[in-house]
């Protein structure tokens, strides 16, 4: 841990390598000499960050908790699904996606229990459960990263777990702390990190949601609530649904049945912690030094943070405690042309440090990655997409610049919708009657998604037919997967239903032309938007264009985030466009963002659209509960027609993620549910080496013509100057 | 039907206002001189007419209206959009609209599209719908088609200058030409009229060509850029005097009370404008944009219109920028009214029992007006160039509202673009720098004429 | 002077009163806690419990102001603003909403806003004297009237443009230095180049110009001529009496921003990735991190205040007839 070097405490003797000095006054004097040892002078990559196969890319926003039972958001899971392991994972390359065991020597066996606890006899299907049961089985021999928190001293006990206010005088950061240990994951790691979630001062965001299927989870929230005192070591207290088994072994208790359990099983909420982590970073004066949980992550994963300082950059470095794991054999098919089965069976991971710079501006970042300094598009939000041709027929390629550096494009559907929504308790496009039902149809022909796409994501997204993206199991393809009532299908794909169309829709509603029968008045529609960015003048205009075909004359209603949610758990707004983004691959996760009991000015819930139609509630309330089949998909058709009959949403369109790196970075394949891709990742130094050179020379002669231009200017009324002192002192 | 928006009514105050100011001027001796040595100055004059040229397209631009729905029906109903006398006179600027970006004179668009051919797909630069379409060959035409419009438009321009001038020299002859007084310097007519000149061409030129060509090129969706500058003008030329308009009373008052009063009147004036300035101006900014939603949200009906709350939103911006910016003013005002107090026609009025407001009013203000108007003309610019950097961190103007800021923070990621769109950004530096650069030789000038510190 | 100094700290008291309570209340003029706290909880599956808890947790679940409630005295200290605002007089500014702690993030971000400003200070004062020097020196003829106009076009650019050009040119184009980024120790200075060279730039109109200003007003005094009468020559005059003089209202006017350099600027140091002062506070302000932004205008008011108490000190020290009363 000692040769690690930590960027937030800035040690006192620095070592700078002779290039590294010369290389600095090189840059330093870079206006003025021709100097340096490196012949490129914007290498914006630390000096310092060692050697070896070192991965480089950026992030936009500062990662705000790393703590696995608080984190939710895709910065952060981009660097904590490298650290911490969960019992499960996505397969990499197979597609639609597939659960593997990954902390879990297997997948876990799933009991069905009546209400005794006892196994329900062959024969009762699973619906009629009254208690699942989730046995997990972890691998043996796992162990943690070396850490602190572990640290023993010689007698057995640890090193760091009884510190004084004054032992901490002198530290700053992790790394600070000498000595560091390991020790093996145990089944109760698990039931450990599940009571955490249940505890309320970690604010879990899904604890809501576990609480109403794990057993005993809500009485253990209660307990701590409204107990004084309960230490944040948890150990002592136990949850009724959720025990170990044996050391490498444990269970999880459900109420009734909840299929998608398991999908929740692959996200960070479920992977381990150990109790050790949190005595450490509980003692006093570790928070004021932003020594916490938040900022210091410790896992059994392939990586672990070694520099965290989320305002300049986060560097990840390989856990050399990780035991190894094999790169994939087999892929879906196209993937072997593709190069993505090259590394098979190799050991993963590839790469030995990872460094991620923080950069807000787009421009740098697209700037820096084309002098070949990131090797990837980033993560998160970015705008990498300029790289990107759309060709208004569908496909979309490498503008011929990128080509010839070599870039390479990849792409993949989201499992993301982007909608438009209809609150349905607007008096003018809501409610379920015929008039409002076919307005509403007659935006969602009018407001043109294709060119939305083209326009503003460059072609990287697909018109959604309905709530659920493609990949996704319900999805049907070809004619009977188009929505008839905005598509048509002509020659072998869907074609948007015309203007026309639209205006009849208009006129049948009583709007023709825009204007409103009964009253004479023009039509005006109010949309909720959330402005901000420098797209939003652009795009918020493009909506109005689309109105307006249908002589709609569109309001905007700009306003910040906080407000806008206020607006829709109140239900005042009218129209509104919002996205969600899938915790797991299953219908249940999309088709519930119209579920009536979901409403949002109910119950909070995820319906912002307060759509309520009580013969897709009762349909939802089955298709639920079922495996994946024919009965599922038939229950899914049914729910679909009844959703673009009354047309909630205008459905809008399923980005497309994608990702651009160049050509010595391999394995890249993008994928959207999983974020643990770091150790798949490969990376071909000496190529990299050799672009760097060749596209970063710096151009010096404007200094110098500058410099020429200058003296030119001076020189007249200086020679002037001296003469006429000169004459003065004749 | 005729709509006066807040800032229209604000902005038809501030031309009450300079109108009455110029009367003034006229019936004062000392005024009219310093006045003229303005004018006498090649930068004051030539500025002075550069300036009228953005005032005037933005008192066009403030004068708005409902146009009137067409439809069969005999009832008239009006459409809820608000459009303006220039967006009336902008005409195809306004209309033609392309589907997204095309470069400046160009007619296809910036990035190929597939075309399914009988020879199978390729990959063409689509023709615009409007930019040159009126030419059957443009590879081979364009370029003539372009200088044929640009003379027609110079001679045009310079057409409209020739019979201007006939006209002013015709009535100078008829009246007489007044003797100038002694030490009386000229005024540069032949710099106002080549400026007026090039004004005219300019505006021939862009007549002759932007119903046939965009231009600046244009945006995202298709809107023509050299519309948008255009438009924009409004947003800068409001923003610089609307600030100064609201924030000038508070500052003259409290700071002439301060001065003169002293004591704990001064106490507490200092204590509010101390207190007011340590608050960064962003976090006033970005607390008043966020309480302008409340109160949005609280009205929405009454703001019924996209350009009635942007509208709001824009006064609401002027006001909370003047907010910040006046205690400079404030300070300097206290400053020179602490000297003046000390004077000795003000101590005799004192002594002969003149009320404390009558002195203000009669003896301190009208000595403390020559640095309120150099203070005005000098913010103008800061206040132009703030804007864009306000809509930079998202807390300026309305997004749907066309502005510099606007124009230069969505260039952020055009020039991102491969190859990169470079228009919008020149278009708002250009109209930006231009007007940005004659405020600055305008105020120059005022201020060699008014500040009696600066020896000529 | 040492009375002086005592009674104007006494005077900051009340001024840091009122803009923590000014601040305080424009924020939650617009801000509920409850908001604050879904913003921070998140979007998905956010239920109310969580919402009480973080409040809780996180001091929000007072009254603003006032306390109706309690009796007494505590009618005003059991209140947000009150148990938020103590610990700020003893720069004890807490946690961040995101749980971070500030005095730490402060502490580490106030170098490089420092490693951008001073350079561009020093550098700025030097250039643009030398400049104005050069301008008086050959005043009235060409150089003079081509430098002021320069000057005015040079004010007349919007600070944008200057970045943005700037990293298009100069990284982007002739690729001498990093578009952006950032790093610690030595290896910062190729980073920081660039923006020293754009604040340096932006400056060069608006000072000049009032250097140049400064330094003719100062050649037409009398002292001035009677020096050149004696035959001194132009260097001489111009070294030894004008620049001298000069240089008194130069570096008053210095001082006023000494104590500001440490909050950093806002848009150089979000253009260019730059983690200092000046991007903490606009993030904070995007996030609405209430304590953040609290500690940072509490911060900035100390600051400006020592500002205002070092010019005044520095009128004493340049002119020894002021006495501070």
């Amino acid at each position: 841990m000692n040769s690690i070097h930590f960027i937030t405490n800035p040690t006192p003797v620095r070592f700078i390598r002779r290039c590294g000095l010369s290389r600095l006054w090189g840059s330093v004097a870079a206006l003025v000499l021709l100097a340096g040892c490196g012949d490129s002078w914007n290498d914006p990559r630390g000096e310092n960050l060692g050697s070896g196969s070192v991965l480089y890319a950026s992030f936009s926003d500062r990662p705000q908790f790393m703590d696995p039972a608080r984190s939710y958001t895709t910065t952060s899971y981009s660097f904590i699904q490298q650290i911490y392991e969960p019992p499960l994972a996505y397969h990499y390359l197979k597609r639609p996606y597939e659960l593997m065991p990954l902390s879990a020597a297997r997948m876990p066996e799933v009991l069905y229990l009546d209400g005794q606890g006892n196994e329900l006899p062959p024969g009762v299907p699973a619906e009629e459960a009254a208690y699942t049961e989730y046995q997990v089985e972890i691998k043996p021999g796992i162990l943690y990263q070396p850490h602190p928190a572990l640290a023993r001293r010689e007698d057995g006990s640890y090193r760091y777990h009884d510190l004084a206010e004054a032992d901490l005088e002198s530290v700053n950061a992790l790394a600070d702390f000498t000595q560091t240990g390991s020790r093996e994951l145990v089944a109760e790691d698990f039931v450990y990190q599940i009571k955490r979630l249940a505890d309320p001062r970690r604010h879990c965001p899904i604890a809501g949601i576990i609480a109403e299927y794990v057993e005993g989870f809500a009485e253990f929230q209660a307990h701590i609530q409204n107990t004084e005192g309960v230490p944040m070591d948890l150990r002592g207290l136990s949850m009724s649904g959720v025990e170990s088994l044996s050391r490498y072994r444990y269970r999880v208790r459900l109420k009734g049945t909840y299929p998608q359990f398991i999908y929740w099983l692959a996200m960070p909420f479920f992977a381990p912690m150990p109790w050790e982590a949190d005595v450490f970073h509980e003692q006093p004066g570790m928070a004021q030094r932003n020594l916490t949980l938040h900022w210091y992550p410790i896992g059994t994963g392939p990586y672990m943070l070694t520099e965290n300082n989320p305002n300049l950059r986060m560097v990840l470095e390989r856990n050399p405690n990780f035991r190894g794991q094999p790169y994939p054999e087999e892929g879906e098919p196209g993937d072997e042309g593709q190069g993505y089965l090259d590394d098979r069976g190799r050991t993963m991971p590839f790469i030995d440090r990872a460094v991620f710079s923080l950069e807000k501006e787009s421009i740098p970042r697209w700037s820096k990655f084309l002098q070949g300094y990131y090797d990837l598009s980033g993560i998160g939000s970015d705008s990498f997409d300029q790289a990107i041709e759309y060709g208004g027929g569908g496909e979309v390629g490498l503008t011929d610049a990128m080509e010839e550096k070599g870039i390479v494009l990849r792409t993949a559907v989201d499992l993301t919708v982007f909608y438009m929504g209809f609150n349905m308790l607007d008096p003018v496009v809501g409610g379920y009657g015929e008039r409002s039902r076919l307005l509403r149809r007659a935006i969602s022909i009018a407001v043109d998604y294709e060119e939305n796409i083209s326009i503003f994501t460059n072609g990287r997204g697909i018109p959604a037919q309905g709530p659920l993206p493609p990949q996704i199991f319900g999805v049907r393809e070809g004619e009977a997967g188009i929505n008839p009532y905005v598509y048509r299908w002509e020659d072998g794909k869907a074609v948007r239903r015309s203007i026309e169309e639209a205006r009849e829709l208009m006129r049948r509603a009583g709007y023709q032309n825009g204007i409103d029968q009964e009253t004479g008045k023009p039509l005006v529609l109010y949309f909720e938007a959330v402005g901000a960015g420098p797209d939003a003048k652009a795009s918020l205009n493009w909506l109005r264009k689309q109105f307006a075909k249908l002589d709609i004359q569109l309001v905007i209603r700009a306003t910040d985030y906080n407000r806008f949610r206020a607006k829709m758990r109140k239900g005042t707004g009218q129209i509104f466009q919002w996205g969600w983004h899938a915790d797991y691959p299953d219908p249940e996760n999309f088709l519930f963002l119209l579920y009536g009991p979901n409403a949002q000015v109910d119950t909070n819930g995820p319906n912002s659209a307060n759509y309520k139609n009580p013969e897709y509630d009762a349909l939802f309330s089955q298709m639920k509960n079922i495996p994946n089949g024919e009965r599922r998909q038939q229950i899914i058709d049914r729910m679909m027609e009844i959703l673009r009959r009354d047309a909630p949403w205008s459905w809008g369109f399923h980005p497309v993620s994608y990702i651009l790196s160049h050509q010595w970075v391999h394995n890249n394949k993008p994928t959207t549910m999983s974020y643990n891709t770091l150790k798949y990742r490969r990376i071909d130094t000496e190529s990299r080496a050799a672009a760097l050179q060749e596209w970063n020379r710096p151009t010096v002669w404007p200094i110098w013509a500058g410099l020429g231009v200058l003296v030119l200017l001076i020189l007249p009324a200086l020679i002037g100057f001296l003469r006429r002192e000169r004459e003065r002192g004749r | 039907m005729w709509v006066v928006l807040l800032t229209d009514f604000f902005l038809y105050l501030l031309l009450a206002g300079v109108a009455l100011y110029v009367g003034f001027v006229l019936r004062t001796p000392h005024l009219r001189h310093a006045w003229r040595s303005v004018m006498t100055r090649r930068g004051g004059a030539v500025s002075v007419v550069a300036l009228g040229f953005f005032a005037a397209i933005a008192i066009l631009d403030s004068l708005h209206f409902h146009p009137r729905l067409e439809q069969p029906g005999a009832q008239v109903e009006y459409s809820n959009e608000i459009l303006s006398v220039f967006d009336v006179l902008a005409g195809p600027l306004r209309t033609q609209v392309e589907r997204t970006y095309s470069a400046p004179f160009a007619y296809h668009a910036h990035s190929k599209e597939t075309r399914e051919t009988p020879q199978g797909r390729i990959r063409v630069y689509p023709r615009l719908e409007y930019a040159g379409a009126h030419l059957a060959d443009p590879e081979q035409e364009r370029g003539w088609d372009i200088t044929v419009r640009v003379l027609r438009g110079a001679l045009l321009g310079a057409g409209v200058w020739g019979l201007l001038l006939l006209g002013v020299r015709l009535t100078r002859r008829l009246r007489g030409a007044r003797p100038r007084a002694e030490g009386e310097a000229a005024i540069p007519w032949r710099s106002v009229a080549v400026t007026v000149l090039l004004i005219l061409m300019l505006i021939g030129i862009v007549t002759q060509l932007a119903g046939a060509y965009h231009v600046f090129g244009t945006d995202k969706v298709g809107e023509d850029v050299l519309y948008q500058t255009l438009k924009s003008i409004r947003t800068g030329v409001l923003i610089g005097t609307l600030t100064t308009l609201i924030m000038l009373p508070f500052a003259i008052a409290l700071g002439i009370t301060a001065g003169y009063y002293r004591g704990w009147v001064d106490d507490v004036i200092q204590y509010i404008y101390i207190t007011l300035n340590s608050i960064p101006g962003v976090l006033l900014i970005a607390a008043a944009i966020l309480s302008l939603h409340v109160y949005l949200n609280a009205h929405a009906d009454e703001y019924a219109s996209l350009a009635e709350r942007a509208d709001l939103r824009l006064l609401f911006l002027c006001m909370i920028l003047g907010l910040t910016s006046w205690t400079g003013l404030c300070r300097l005002l206290r400053g020179e009214s602490l000297k003046l107090r000390e004077h000795e026609y003000i101590q005799a009025a004192v002594a002969f029992g003149v009320s404390g407001p009558r002195i203000l009013m009669r003896h301190i203000l009208p000595n403390v007006m020559h640095i309120v108007l150099i203070t005005v003309v000098l913010d103008f610019s800061g206040l132009v160039l703030a804007e864009a950097v306000l809509s930079y961190v998202d807390i300026g103007v309305d997004p749907s509202m066309n502005s510099w800021g606007n124009m230069i923070n969505s260039a952020r990621l055009e020039m991102s673009r491969e190859p990169p769109v470079w228009w919008s950004l020149t278009a708002s530096f250009v109209f930006m720098f231009a007007l940005v650069l004659f405020a600055n030789l305008l105020s120059d000038a005022v201020r060699d004429a008014f500040d009696p510190r600066v020896k000529r | 002077m040492i009375a002086y100094i005592i009674r104007r700290a006494l005077y900051a008291i009340p001024i840091l009163i009122g803009v923590n309570l000014l601040t305080f209340m424009l924020f939650f003029v617009v801000n509920s806690p409850e908001e604050v706290a879904r913003l921070h909880l998140g979007d998905k599956y956010t239920t109310q419990e969580q919402v009480e808890a973080w409040k809780q947790e996180h001091g929000y679940d007072k009254p603003l102001l006032y306390n109706p409630e309690a009796a007494g005295l505590d009618s005003l200290t059991d209140t947000i603003f009150y148990t938020k605002s103590v610990r700020l007089f003893v720069f004890d500014f807490g946690n961040s909403d995101s749980g971070r702690n500030i005095g730490h993030d402060i502490r580490q971000r106030m170098w490089p806003s420092l490693a951008i400003a001073v350079p561009s200070l020093i550098l700025g004062l030097l250039l643009n004297a030398t400049l104005a020097l050069m301008l008086a020196f050959f005043r009235a003829s060409y150089l003079d009237v081509g430098g002021v106009v320069l000057c005015v076009i040079l004010m007349s650019i919007s600070s944008l443009f200057y970045i943005i050009g700037g990293q298009y040119l100069v990284g982007k184009l002739l690729q001498l230095v990093p578009i952006s980024g950032y790093d610690t120790g030595f290896e910062a200075a190729k980073f920081l180049i660039l923006p020293v060279i754009i604040s340096v730039i932006y400056g060069i109109g608006s000072g000049t110009r009032w250097y140049r200003t400064l330094f003719l007003e100062e050649i037409s005094k009398d002292y001035v001529r009677t020096a050149r009468a004696k035959g001194l020559s132009e260097q001489w005059v111009l070294f030894r009496h004008v620049l001298r003089n000069a240089l008194i209202p130069i570096l008053t006017g210095v001082v006023v921003i000494l104590p500001l350099l440490f909050m950093g600027s806002l848009i150089t140091e979000s253009f260019f990735g730059i983690p200092g002062l000046g991007s903490y506070t606009i993030d904070a302000i995007q996030r609405q991190d209430f304590s953040i932004v609290r500690a940072m205008v509490f911060l900035g008011t100390v600051l400006y205040i020592l500002g205002l108490l070092l010019t005044d000190i520095s009128y004493t020290l340049a002119d020894p007839r002021i006495r501070l009363r």
